[in-house]
């Protein structure tokens, strides 16, 4: 492929738990959680009470700033509890689900026939709007803009990840339903971009009104952010639209079928989970659901995503809606005898040649969460840039963040990144330093001085 | 282990907030995290993380540096044994490089830990492992017979005004360790030149050295007199200088010892192997170019293998710090540590050497080296996105 594009930064992070390819369950879900917490920036507005029959496509909840983007239940049953947080901020509703799921009726639509106002309606009021996210910052798709294009990431190399080809094998027709709506509303075109290595043999090559972009390299190629980035770079002023694949499926469905069906494959992954494989369940679906999959709880850490830039749900907490990967693994919370002093610690992994785990690179490691050291300034300046293959200047980025500098941060690239593309930054920061945190609040401060 | 940890368990309560040694809370936290990784958790971000930290990272420039080290305190005995023409073996050499060399260590160390302790005390912060590393250096780059409450002086002045009013490790502008040899070398010049301060007790009056010993360093009588004072005739053959049998400062002797620690740092990528590189070749650069204009008669690479310029190089001009922060920076940081080093070396006859000022000047334009790097790469940049 003569324009495929090569990354030499990156990092593939060897820990154990790699799903086997098997749908080892099928999820019935019992109570089901719909978290405004899933989307940066959302103040939600709730559109149900406790006791309240919902359908799976009737709209919970809604954007408060601007009340036609609305969050619907993903499975029929009863709103059981609406749980709020300090100062009352609204984290969970949980809705409890019926044995058998009946669907809101949105009526099957050829896609070919209908408007870019019409797409528009339906996802809106089928609450798989919030599907599209926004760069800069990474909120939820603004309606009343028409971006400069979708971007699709259909492979993904972030550590355990479901592999797409196996999760949505099925969903190819779908997937080019909702590639041809979404096309309408778009001035550019929905670009696609594709693990060169698996090109050929992936099922999604054959999709139509596409641009097609290969990569080659170790995560975070995989982001759809990095692909961006060298594709057609974000500059002041401008915006795209970002979806994954398992989000274009459901829209597919939503046209083909006429039902809000979020069904979808989560690999259940990591160290801590006995034989690990796949299930298919809905997002919000609870911990509990799969219990078969890990020892005692209270040793162990769930993570809704991947370990990277996954959200620590507890073992009561529920999936996101974005998320088709649980991760399981274990507290570290132990000390450990001169450990930095040791020559070398085979149990551990160090992207570093300081330690020895370069000698055994095919090892995979039963990571934990132990921090491995204290926070301290930045000092060292070089191990940031080796994993992250975009042309920016990282630590200067998040010096930018730190010092509330909005110039410099727009000049440095905040318009082109997302925490995500900086989370193997923070893995490998011998300082300890939480990255991702910086710039979280780097979007946050953004948004408030730039809206 | 477990007895061990089960100990400081117990006595963890006395010095955490509120216990009877609460305000000894950091020093207690540097020792326990000495002793033990913490069991801190990911509570933000990555929810795992490398198991690299700065204490590793640190030691690895500390080991790198222990070839050097040793080789010193042989060359101090050494050294003495030549100027008075001892008939000495090679544990008395030892012995006596011990007991010149330990008691800078010493100093160096409980002067610039104490100091970091107690400004981590006030801070409230953990003690940063910075220290280690220019604690180590520090004795190496002074000549050996600096008297103890000088160096003690000059510690103090590096890691107060040069380190802890900025902030502590990370935030310094200026090579700890070079700052306070440039204390010493601005405060007491007559101990830091000179041909009597390099071999130990040169100095003292009345020393009966052997006739015709001056105890001029290579670097000294090279650039002064040129390369008849070298060579193999009166004394300081090139293997001589790879080997590092001359006078010097402690640790900047031996080419061998030097390159031993550059091997380590550049293989586990703690120092930039840029930076050594460009400066070797701007070193190079000026010294032939010296050579050919006639400001010297010694051949360019000589350079290298006099005085403290690999030294500087490889443990000083790399500090991740006070370098530059950007790839392409490294190299026009380098290469200007190098050049600049032998240019004051070759045309300035009042500094024989010139590399602690070179690097200290090049710290302090590291950050505008970086600045125009970085902004010509943003037009670059924009320039490609507005064409596409």
């Amino acid at each position: 492929m003569s324009n495929n594009i090569y990354l030499k930064k990156g990092l593939d992070i060897p820990i154990k738990g790699a799903a086997a390819q098997t749908t080892k369950k099928v999820i019935v879900p019992d109570v089901v959680a719909i978290k405004p917490t899933d989307f940066r920036g959302l103040v939600p507005k709730l559109l149900v009470r406790e006791g309240d029959k919902v359908l799976a496509g009737t709209p919970v909840l809604a954007d408060k700033m601007s009340q036609n983007i609305l969050f619907t239940s993903p499975v029929s049953g009863t709103v059981a509890e609406v749980v709020r947080g300090e100062k009352r901020k609204l984290l969970e509703v949980r809705i409890k689900a019926d044995a058998e799921q009946e669907y809101v009726d949105f009526g099957v639509k050829r896609v070919a026939d209908m408007t870019a106002e019409q797409i528009k309606e339906a996802l809106l009021a089928s609450g798989l709007w919030p599907a599209l996210t926004q760069r800069p910052y990474g909120i939820i798709a603004n309606p009343e803009i028409k971006p400069k294009a979708i971007f699709v990431s259909a492979f993904t190399t972030a550590p355990l990840a479901a592999n797409p080809e196996f999760a949505l094998v099925d969903e190819f027709a779908n997937i080019q339903t909702a590639v041809n709506a979404l096309g309408k509303l778009v001035n550019g075109r929905v670009h696609f971009s594709f693990n060169a290595e698996t090109y050929s043999g992936s099922p999604f090559h054959k999709l139509e009104n596409i641009s097609v972009h290969t990569f080659t390299g170790k995560h975070p190629a995989g982001n759809v952010g990095v692909q961006i980035h060298h594709i057609c770079p974000i500059r002041k002023g401008e915006t795209v639209w970002t979806v994954s694949l398992t989000m274009l499926a459901a829209i597919g469905k939503l046209f083909n079928t006429g039902k809000v069906d979020l069904r979808r494959k989560i690999a259940v992954t990591g160290p801590k989970v006995n034989n690990p494989a796949y299930v298919e369940g809905y997002p919000g679906i609870s911990m509990k659901d799969i219990r078969e999959f890990y020892g005692n709880p209270a040793e162990l850490r769930f993570v809704s995503g991947d370990v990277l830039t996954g959200t620590n749900v507890g073992a009561e907490g529920f999936l996101g809606f974005h998320d088709n990967q649980i991760t399981i693994l274990e507290e570290g919370d132990k000390y450990e005898l001169l450990g930095w002093a040791k020559p070398c610690r085979p149990k551990l992994f160090s992207a570093s040649r300081t330690y020895f785990s370069w000698l055994t690179p095919n090892k995979k490691y039963d990571m934990d969460t132990n921090l491995h050291g204290g926070p301290r300034a930045f000092v060292v300046n070089d191990v940031y840039g080796k994993v992250l293959p975009m042309d920016l200047y990282p630590v200067y980025l998040l010096k930018a963040c730190l010092a509330n500098d909005i110039d410099n941060m727009e000049k440095f690239g905040i318009y082109e990144v997302l925490e995500e593309d900086f989370a193997l930054c923070e893995y490998v920061c011998p300082s300890k330093i939480d990255i991702q945190q910086i710039i979280t609040d780097g979007i946050a401060l953004m948004m408030k001085e730039m809206c | 282990m477990s007895g061990l940890r089960k100990f400081v368990d117990k006595i963890k309560p006395t010095f955490e907030k509120g216990g009877k040694l609460g305000f000894l809370h950091s020093t207690f936290d540097a020792f326990e995290t000495f002793l033990f990784v913490p069991n801190t958790v990911t509570r933000k971000g990555a929810h795992v993380r490398d198991c690299v930290d700065l204490k590793r990272v640190m030691i690895m420039v500390v080991i790198a540096l222990v070839p050097a080290m040793l080789f010193g305190i042989w060359n101090t005995g050494y050294q003495h044994s030549q100027a008075f023409g001892l008939d000495w073996g090679f544990w008395q050499i030892i012995g006596h490089g011990l007991i010149k060399v330990l008691p800078l260590y010493i100093v160096s160390y409980l002067v610039g830990l104490g100091i970091e302790f107690i400004s981590a005390q006030i801070k409230g912060h953990e003690v940063n492992e910075g220290y280690l590393v220019s604690g180590m250096l520090i004795p190496l780059i002074v000549p050996v017979d600096v008297p103890l409450w000088m160096l003690a002086i000059a510690v103090a002045f590096a890691v107060i005004i040069g380190k802890e009013v900025f902030g502590g490790t990370g935030m310094n502008i200026w090579n700890p360790a070079l700052l306070t040899r440039a204390f010493l070398f601005f405060s007491y010049p007559s101990k830091m030149s000179g041909d009597a301060v390099w071999v130990s007790g040169l100095g003292e009056k009345g020393a009966q050295v052997v006739d015709g010993y001056t105890g001029a360093t290579p670097l000294s009588a090279g650039n002064l007199e040129g390369i008849s004072k070298l060579g193999d005739g009166s004394g300081y053959s090139v293997c001589d200088m790879i080997i590092g049998t001359i006078p010097g400062s402690v640790g900047e002797t031996s080419v061998i010892a030097i390159l031993l620690g550059a091997a380590l740092l550049i293989w586990t990528g703690v120092a930039s192997w840029k930076i050594m590189v460009s400066s070797v070749i701007g070193g190079l650069a000026i010294g032939y170019l010296g050579q050919a204009a006639g400001a010297t008669d010694l051949p360019g690479y000589y350079q290298l293998i006099m005085g403290g310029f690999l030294f500087g190089t490889v443990f000083m001009a790399t500090d991740p710090v006070t370098s530059a922060q950007t790839e392409k920076g490294k190299w026009i940081y380098g290469f200007l540590v190098g050049a600049l080093a032998v240019t004051v070396r070759l045309w300035n006859p009042g500094y024989p050497e010139g590399m602690m000022l070179a690097i200290l000047l090049m710290n302090t334009f590291a950050p505008l080296i970086d600045h125009y790097v970085i902004e010509a790469s943003i037009k670059r940049r924009n320039k490609k996105v507005k064409t596409a």
